[in-house]
């Protein structure tokens, strides 16, 4: 009988643990899925989630948006066989457009599964938060300038599908409520954040304070120069800021930057480590290394990883190109427009001396010296005729030019024609360039330099470039520092900024008080911070860019007349030629002439339209949400 | 058979066949103005997404939009057009409703703030000269100031300040007589040689910076 109890029982174990089990069985946690708990429970796990958001960063120019977003605004010239920049007559409305609200949402879902977790460190809770914080902030800032206001979405949405998803749809916040954001974000993040020289890819306390004092500088000229375009705004201000809030963001902007300045933020510096300035300003976007004090948070690039990027093969010197056989140089070609801006060494601007007041040319022995006596940053930034790249010397000249102004010259540089009375084929083009419709060679002259990495195998499509791009650095929070004195009136002050920013560029002459206009601050910034994706939303927001891009076409003679003038027409990209000068008659036989060229390719000439200055929403994303204001003008 | 006879109608759409079509004028005078630059919208509803047909005027001032017959609203949202759109009481632009069921052409007349009256030009000697009349046509509080007149000209029809060979321009603050401006340029070396130019002469409104133009003349000479 005991038996059969001991059998019956052991059925029933049986049964119930084989119910048990039945309920269980389809709940197995996933192998390949972590959940936001498990996600969230270790800090190098949340890292690299974060890595994720921090490599979806958006810039206007940047190495993975591919040269190209180097070129248009006349300050260059694309030597590429595509000249749509230099040959349409200006932009679409939709243009710089950016609408990235599952980037928002991915931020706002990281920043609520960071602030549930349990099994982080505060420490560490906290300064994830503020990364995810830092970065959403700084793509609203992104958003802001090109589009405005636009809806501030500050936790993830979530649908109920009860059918009608319109609660959803959010309006445009008014401008400088975006701007409003921006600045509170970063006051309530600076501290989580480490004063932190060292890691410039993550997000520091240098990096939040630099975002607040460009973000208050945009928002307080947009309000101060928007007067001078009163049809650029909507009467719900989601785009333009009213006058007498110019004031007010001028002085957070002064904070702000101020606040790096002191050294409260890690102690950055002027980068200063090279003898030569020209070559100390090259190697500022080159050197990664801790003792580049001004880097403050940069996009970093890493070799013989997928993260690696071809600037350098693009747009290195066809000469000595590594993939010149391949189609791949010379691209990006800076124009005189830009190059002329580099003042000379007493503070003056003056075109470069290609004729005397008569209009007979000027007689150079190297085709460098017409450049010699200027700012270091010319040399620095653009690689010019008569200099060298990788120590290897450019041949950048675009034939020979005889006594009677005839020109010499052939398309193959290979092929060699004999000069007049000579029957010795010679070489008749520098192998750089120029000649119109070469492609992957100058077409203006020029080079590029800054961003040009001289390793070896850099400019080769095996290895490429782990040259970071910069995106804030500490020459720009010192002129950003001098702009908002300039404004407040402070103009003591904003010379003391200014001159830091000069004097490492060589301009060893201080400017006075009284020299510093708003040319000045215009001019400064455009020659210091070329090609760092600053020109088009500087004139943006000073309301300069329907005037600096008119539709006009220029003439020489406009070209080299009221240089360093913040109002000059820049709507063609020119370039200055150089020709060697053969007559054996004259003493000025082998010598260097020179042309300002407008390289024949230039059709179009930019006009900026007032619809342009606030970029379009598309029309499905207006149609999906009718809350959606219309940008003014399009 | 006869399943695939039908889906092949039913999916197959006519394409749009009435046009609309006309001219922007002034006292039934049309107003040349910047080729590609004076946008129009046009709004057909009754469909599931709004959203705006945008076209531009040619630059003799003429619209012409090819459509599907319905009911649309005609409108210009733009406020850097050379001319005063009407508003509605809230102060947004208004809007004409177009009921279209076959071809329609009409004028829509509207103030610009300026017009170019009486322009001679004429060619002689590698030269262009022109005389003309600057009338401000928007006299009330919402008129503007004139920041330029310029003649320019160009080896084809289109002539604007992006389409132009040459041009000479003459600040407002210089013009002594509005009923007498003369305006003239060299004709610069045109390669393929041609012994023709067009040319008109334009004025451009302050703060807005648009234009309004006297019409294309085409010049031989």
């Amino acid at each position: 009988m005991k038996k059969y109890i001991y059998v019956f029982l052991s059925f029933l174990v049986i049964g119930t643990g084989g119910c048990s089990s039945d309920s269980e069985f389809l709940d197995i946690s996933p192998t390949s899925i972590l959940s936001n708990e498990q996600a969230f429970s270790d800090p190098a796990q949340v890292l690299s989630i974060l890595a994720n958001l921090y490599n979806r960063q958006v810039d206007i120019t940047s190495f993975n948006n591919s040269w190209s977003s180097f070129v248009d605004f006349g300050e260059s010239f694309p030597s590429d066989g595509n000249y749509s920049t230099v040959q349409n007559n200006g932009w679409g409305y939709g243009s710089w457009g950016t609408w990235d609200y599952g980037y928002i949402r991915d931020l706002n879902l990281f920043i609520k599964r960071d602030s549930a977790a349990t099994a982080l460190s505060v420490v560490d809770k906290a300064r994830f938060s503020a990364e995810a914080r830092f970065l959403r902030a700084n793509y609203y800032f992104e958003m802001t300038k090109r589009m405005g206001g636009v809806p501030l979405i500050l936790e993830p949405l979530l649908y109920d599908f009860n059918g009608d998803p319109s609660y959803l749809r959010k309006p445009r916040a008014k401008e400088y409520e975006m701007y409003d954001f921006i600045i509170k974000e970063a006051e309530a993040i600076k501290n989580d954040l480490p004063a932190n020289l060292n890691d410039r890819s993550r997000a520091s306390k240098g990096a939040v304070l630099a975002m607040e004092a460009r973000a208050a500088l945009y928002a307080a000229s947009i309000a101060k120069y928007g007067a001078n375009t009163p049809v650029v705004k909507l009467s719900g201000d989601e785009v333009g800021i009213p006058a007498n809030k110019a004031d007010g963001y001028y002085q957070i902007a002064l904070r702000a930057a101020k606040e790096i300045i002191s050294g409260s933020a890690g102690g950055y510096a002027l980068y200063q480590n090279k003898p030569d300035l020209a070559e100390n300003f090259a190697n500022l976007f080159l050197d990664k290394e801790v003792n580049n004090k001004e880097s403050i948070f940069f996009e970093d690039y890493k070799l013989k990883t997928s993260k690696v990027h071809n600037f350098t093969t693009s747009n290195q010197p066809f000469s000595s190109g590594e993939e010149s056989a391949n189609g791949d140089a010379g691209r990006i070609n800076p124009s005189l427009n830009l190059v002329e801006n580099f003042e000379k060494l007493d503070n003056t601007f003056a075109p470069m001396a290609h004729q005397d007041a008569n209009g007979q040319p000027i007689y150079y022995n190297n085709p460098i010296d017409i450049f010699a006596g200027r700012d270091a940053r010319l040399a620095g930034t653009i690689i010019l005729p008569g200099s060298a790249f990788k120590g290897q010397q450019l041949d950048i000249w675009a034939g020979y030019k005889l006594g009677n102004g005839q020109v010499v010259t052939n398309q193959d540089a290979s092929r060699f024609v004999a000069l007049p009375n000579t029957s010795n084929p010679v070489q008749v083009l520098g192998k750089d360039g120029p000649y119109n419709g070469n492609v992957n060679r100058t077409q203006t002259g020029f080079y590029i330099r800054k961003y040009l990495d001289p390793t070896p195998g850099a400019g080769s499509r095996g290895t490429n470039s782990a040259v970071a791009f910069i995106r804030y650095r500490y020459a720009e929070v010192l002129l950003n520092a001098a702009e908002a004195a300039f404004e407040l009136g402070l103009n003591a002050d904003a010379v003391n900024y200014i001159n830091q920013v000069r004097a490492r560029a060589g301009l060893t002459i201080p400017l006075k008080s009284s020299d510093l206009t708003f040319d000045r601050i215009v001019h400064e910034r455009r020659v210091e911070l070329a090609y760092e994706g600053h020109f088009l939303f500087d004139m943006k927001r000073w309301r300069l860019a329907h005037v600096v891009w008119d539709g006009g076409k220029m003439t020489t003679s406009e070209l080299v007349s009221n240089i360093g003038k913040a109002t000059k027409r820049n709507t063609q990209p020119f370039g200055l030629w150089p020709y060697k000068f053969y007559d054996p008659t004259s003493p000025n036989n082998g010598k260097w002439v020179f042309d300002v060229v407008l390289p024949n390719l230039v059709t179009g000439a930019n006009n900026f339209q007032f619809g342009n200055y606030y970029s379009a929403i598309d029309n499905n994303i207006i149609a999906a949400n009718p809350k959606l204001v219309r940008q003014p003008n399009q | 058979m006869l399943t695939a006879l039908f889906s092949c109608e039913r999916d197959n759409y006519q394409p749009p066949s009435v046009t609309l079509s006309g001219r922007l004028v002034y006292k039934g005078v049309p107003i040349p103005l910047e080729y590609n630059q004076v946008p129009y919208q046009l709004y057909q509803y009754g469909f599931g997404k709004v959203g705006p047909i945008s076209q531009s005027f040619t630059q003799d001032g003429a619209f012409s939009s090819l459509l599907f017959a319905g009911d649309y609203k005609f409108t210009i949202i733009n406020a850097t057009v050379p001319f005063k759109w009407p508003q509605t009481v809230a102060g947004k632009p208004d809007s004409l409703t177009i009921n279209l069921s076959s071809d329609k052409t009409m004028d829509i007349e509207v103030t610009p703030y300026y017009m170019v009256r009486d322009a001679k030009i004429s060619a002689a000697s590698n030269k262009v000269n022109s005389t003309f009349k600057i009338e401000k046509t928007l006299l009330d509080a919402s008129g503007k100031n004139f920041s330029r007149a310029v003649l320019f000209i160009n080896k084809t029809q289109f002539v604007s300040t992006n389409d132009n060979i040459a041009s000479v321009s003459i600040n407002a603050s210089e013009i002594t007589d509005l009923n007498n401006v003369n305006l003239s340029v060299n004709i610069p070396s045109i390669v393929p040689t041609q012994n023709y130019v067009f040319a008109r002469v334009g004025v451009q409104i302050a703060g807005i910076n648009s234009w309004v133009f006297s019409p294309i003349q085409k010049l031989t000479f």
